[in-house]
């Protein structure tokens, strides 16, 4: 039996350890190469706002809470706070959006009274409500993980789309046009 | 002549004056301990298999990060209210996906992890075995 074993020429078999291999190396370059991104999308587009009451961040605005975006007309929420430096940047943008007919609403994460108002008074107040989340409970219940970020929020209180970072002015007919989306 | 030596430690603090933090205190359980042991052991065992959102290679038990602390908050407060932890998992992952979580599901995406393995070592069994039992037959 061990005679007839007689070592055979080694086949394709031979070649699949090295194949493996490459194909292995292959993927890893390939990955390497992909621009990384440290996003975490929301899992929420789709579902509804939790619902939240906060109270109010600034001085001569409201507070924020769920029932505000049933209002039939989509609106925009911007997480945002006044010691985030994109988010100042952001604050024309923001402006030019509501020159254009968007309906923003602001919460403030983790922010005293006093540095949001100095805040708005610097760059501008596009916000209709701004809601204080202290101890960012809210902005857990929407899946953002960062500021700035905004939300489009139709008029039925449905997430529909999230902009992760500062909007850029190049990105202002985009969010329009999501905000037009949500119409329907 | 004091501005020569200055300007070297300006420019190593300046990256940190850029990534500015809020000046809020934290969330009253970011860093207090429930009372009851039990639950504190629960949050902590949780807290260390969920993922920080802005320092990404850490656990929310290992980082200093405000939102980690406000995410610890809320664990304790949650487990201190009898909320199962696996419940808050799963919150957390509706919310934020898989990647929030620090302990594998088999998804549509992760089985072959799990997978290949088993079948790795079925093979090996399968070879030895073959191996073995002509050796003893000879």
């Amino acid at each position: 039996m061990t005679k007839s074993e007689a070592p055979r020429a080694p086949g394709w078999t031979l070649w699949l350890p090295l194949a493996l291999f490459v194909l292995f190396v292959g993927g890893v370059a390939i990955s390497l190469m992909l621009p990384k991104s440290n996003d975490i999308n929301s899992q929420m587009i789709g579902k509804p706002l939790p619902a939240f009451s906060l109270r109010p961040a600034a001085d001569g605005r409201p507070g924020l809470a769920t029932g505000d975006f049933a209002g039939g007309k989509p609106r925009l929420l911007n997480i945002f706070a006044s010691w985030c430096v994109p988010c100042g940047v952001e604050a024309p943008v923001l402006a030019e959006l509501q020159r254009q007919g968007a309906q923003i609403d602001g919460i403030a994460i983790r922010d005293h009274k006093d540095d949001l108002n100095a805040f708005l008074a610097k760059n501008g107040n596009p916000y209709q409500r701004i809601g204080a989340d202290d101890v960012s409970a809210v902005q857990l219940a929407i899946g953002s993980s960062g500021v700035p970020e905004t939300f489009v929020i139709d008029g039925k209180g449905i997430i529909r789309y999230q902009h992760i970072g500062d909007i850029r002015p190049d990105e202002v007919p985009m969010m329009l046009a999501k905000l037009k989306e949500a119409e329907s | 002549m004091i501005a020569r030596f200055l300007l070297p430690v300006a420019l190593v603090l300046a990256p940190v004056a850029a990534l500015a933090d809020d000046t809020m205190p934290p969330a009253p359980f970011a860093y207090r301990q429930l009372a009851d042991p039990a639950k504190e052991a629960k949050a902590k065992a949780l807290m260390e298999t969920l993922r920080c959102l802005v320092c990404q290679s850490q656990s929310i038990a290992d980082s200093d990060a405000p939102i980690a602390g406000d995410m610890r908050n809320q664990v304790r407060l949650r487990i201190d209210a009898g909320e199962d932890p696996e419940a808050i998992r799963a919150w957390l992952i509706q919310r934020y996906g898989d990647y929030v979580s620090y302990a594998p599901r088999v998804t549509a995406a992760t089985w072959p992890l799990f997978a290949v393995p088993l079948m790795l070592i079925a093979v090996a069994a399968a070879v030895m075995r073959r191996r073995f039992v002509k050796r003893n037959a000879a």
